[in-house]
């Protein structure tokens, strides 16, 4: 561990390690194990940018004591600033390799997915309508204090922090998980106390969870099982027996309003791609027709072609009036999708903004600050 | 999608219950060659009638599982079901109603009173239900001194049999109350997990527990309801038990746990939870049944029969798993 150079308590034991932790273990474990080749299988999917800070330099220490080092990301800023050089793979099939220093983002996300992408402020579409929640002094004991703010019908609104920043935290309270201690959240104008998500649910507030795989689907069931959970009670007709054909009919609406690949909805939904996974827990939100939409990292291990269908989602998801607040690490993703960009740092909301009037330097300053 | 009309049998075809189907008719077909009382009218009703005991308990067990518990005492519930039931119909007069009515009753009560050890007090189900087992027969054969109840009321004795039909010469045939309360129970069941919402997020929260609750399933509600329904397919299992032994022996149920929880896993239902057919229950009793009423019809020592019943189940559920990962091809990354 010395060698690493990282500081754990030994007798720790490892499901008590934070992500970022559990992975350095494993990478202790690797190079136990004497590696000279250390092949890491998207290492950052689950850190926070600190937390990947810290494990490129790890492995650029690795790197100099002559350990050669395989790093499988989509991510395409921090393959860049790693690697000496960059193989593509597209469809099963080798579209080349290059030297890191040729290539820039664009060009690599142009040889990945054939298509070329536009980096800019989606702001243009922006109409906000209505204040739909108000949050007034939110506070909460260990996780979060003092924080105000109003999410509008049709605004998209990002959130972003380090992870312990207190943001999931907030996001929870706002989905009656983590009841708040002080301070007030007013639906329409109307103050309400959510103690259960099951209230929040029925008073239009969804959550997209940040762990798709553990918290947003039940994986090893079919597809429309999924899709069908939220509405289960609408889905029932006489007797509160649920007919196979309305769960058909709503399953087959929700694939093709949200364009999902699926070739038999019966299938278990683990057979699906991250991107298609994705908008399988969409839709199942969707499905409530919620006010207000808290998106948890929505786009954590979707490939890059499909994180634009899931942004074309949730802009159409706001032009419909939903307000949405989306929590992501990623800076550019807050910056480019969102109306407004909101920080939280030590459990105080820092900065409120909107999003043509700051940068991705200003924003990642305020995170790091 | 054009496929999609024959798809369901394709599904079927590579499913647990479809081989099950398969090994219970080559079993039935050597067996009837094998012992020309096999194939036979009164074979049938015969082993419907014995096993709708184990069949009733199995589809409660069925829900537990699916929910990602399990429960293992149902056995001393229904003892104390049976007991409870027929002492007081015994001593104040009562009717089939009233003689449901309470043992579901107290079926009922100490399904949930596993319920609220299993949550309140944080511990895994298995060991809540192997001490509840203890203390519910503990208790019973403490305050019964292990005495058996030889009469029991005329009516209860007599029984029901409905739907009576001729079949060959001079033999009828009818649905007793054993085959009547295992077909009730199998469709209940089969509504409750196939056609309610209920039904749905049970199979939801054996699964994965955590997303369920962040769909806003009501668990406590839930597990509740799943051990209830436990413990009332226990009160229901003892009085078919009870009329067809024709007393009521604290002694006799507990022990039989396991020829439940066989028929329950050669069906195809999973330890881990939200795995699990009405189907698969249904065929996982057969096959039990047709095992074991077998090896008594081609003479072999019925002491050899705990011994099948173990291989069967060994073979069966591991040609399933390993018919599962072979299928499973490496899921779709990002």
């Amino acid at each position: 561990m010395a060698k690493v150079g990282i500081e754990l308590d030994p007798v720790t034991k490892v499901s008590e390690l934070s992500i970022a932790g559990r992975q350095l273990v494993a990478i202790c474990r690797a190079l136990a194990a004497d590696a000279k080749l250390l092949i890491m299988d998207e290492p950052t999917a689950s850190l926070t940018r600190h937390e990947v800070n810290a494990l490129i330099k790890l492995v650029s220490d690795l790197k100099r004591s002559g350990i050669c080092v395989v790093f499988v990301s989509h991510r395409l800023d921090e393959v860049l600033e790693i690697a000496e050089r960059v193989t593509v793979l597209r469809d099963g099939a080798k579209v080349g390799t290059f030297a890191a220093a040729t290539i820039d983002g664009r060009k690599l996300s142009h040889l990945m997915t054939g298509k070329a992408f536009e980096y800019q402020i989606q702001a243009p579409d922006l109409a906000p309508g209505a204040v739909v929640l108000e949050v007034q002094g939110l506070g909460r004991d260990g996780d979060y204090d003092d924080v105000s703010f109003q999410l509008r019908a049709g605004e998209v609104v990002g959130l972003t922090g380090l992870l312990g920043s207190g943001r999931t935290e907030l996001a929870l309270s706002l989905f009656g998980m983590n009841p708040p201690d002080r301070g007030s959240i007013a639906l329409d104008g109307r103050r309400i106390a959510l103690n259960t998500n099951a209230e929040a649910i029925h008073r239009g507030i969804a959550y997209v969870s940040e762990d798709r795989l553990t918290l947003g689907l039940i994986l090893d069931q079919s597809i429309s099982a999924n899709v069908t959970l939220t509405v289960l009670e609408r889905l029932a007709g006489a007797f509160g027996l649920i007919g196979a054909r309305a769960r058909q009919s709503h399953v087959a609406r929700w694939v093709a309003e949200l364009g999902i690949k699926v070739s038999n909805p019966d299938n278990p939904v683990k057979t699906l791609s991250g991107g298609n996974q994705q908008r399988v827990v969409l839709a199942k939100w969707m499905a409530t027709n919620p006010r207000v939409l808290i998106l948890d990292s929505p786009t954590v291990g979707v490939d890059i072609g499909a994180k634009d269908g899931i942004y074309e989602i949730i802009r159409r998801l706001a032009r419909e009036g939903v307000a949405v607040l989306m929590i992501s690490d990623e800076i550019p993703e807050v910056l480019f999708h969102s109306h407004r960009v909101l920080v939280m740092r030590e459990g105080r909301l820092t900065t409120d903004v909107t999003a043509a009037d700051t940068s991705e330097d200003a924003l990642r300053q305020a995170v790091n600050a | 999608m054009p496929e999609s009309r024959f798809a369901p049998f394709g599904r079927f075809r590579r499913s647990h219950e479809f081989w099950l189907l398969i090994v219970i008719l080559a079993l039935c077909a050597s067996l009837g060659v094998a012992n020309a009382q096999f194939l036979t009218m009164q074979n049938l009703f015969d082993l419907l009638t014995s096993y709708a005991f184990v069949g009733i308990l199995a589809l409660g067990l069925l829900v537990v599982l699916i929910a990602g518990g399990i429960d293992i005492s149902f056995t001393a519930t229904a003892s104390v079901a049976q007991y409870v039931t027929l002492s007081v119909a015994n001593a104040y007069g009562a009717n089939w109603i009233s003689v449901f009515a309470i043992a579901i009753g107290v079926g009922g009560v100490l399904g949930a009173l596993n319920a609220m050890l299993i949550q309140k007090l944080r511990i895994p189900s298995i060991i809540v239900s192997v001490a509840t087992l203890n203390i519910f027969y503990g208790l019973l054969i403490f305050f019964t001194g292990g005495k058996y109840i030889y009469s029991l009321p005329d009516w209860f004795a007599t029984g029901i049999f409905w739907l009576e039909f001729e079949w060959g010469k001079d033999t009828s045939y009818g649905a007793n109350l054993q085959i009547l309360a295992l077909a009730v129970s199998f469709l209940v069941t089969w509504l409750l997990l196939n056609r309610t919402n209920i039904g749905r997020q049970i199979y939801a929260m054996g699964d994965n527990a955590d997303a369920a609750q962040r769909l806003g399933f009501h668990i406590f509600g839930l597990n509740m309801l799943v051990y209830c329904y436990m413990g009332v397919m226990a009160g229901i299992a003892s009085l078919v038990q009870a009329q067809l032994a024709q007393s009521v022996a604290p002694t006799v149920l507990v022990g039989k746990e396991l020829d439940v929880v066989a028929a329950v896993v050669l069906g195809g239902a999973s330890l881990m939870g939200g795995v699990g057919t009405v189907l698969g229950t249904f065929l996982g009793l057969a096959l039990l049944a047709i095992l074991q009423n077998g090896i008594i019809l081609l003479g072999v020592s019925s002491y050899w029969s705990p011994f099948f019943v173990g291989l069967v189940i060994l073979i069966s559920v591991s040609a399933t798993a390993r018919s599962q990962r072979k299928r499973r091809t490496p899921s779709a990354r990002p």
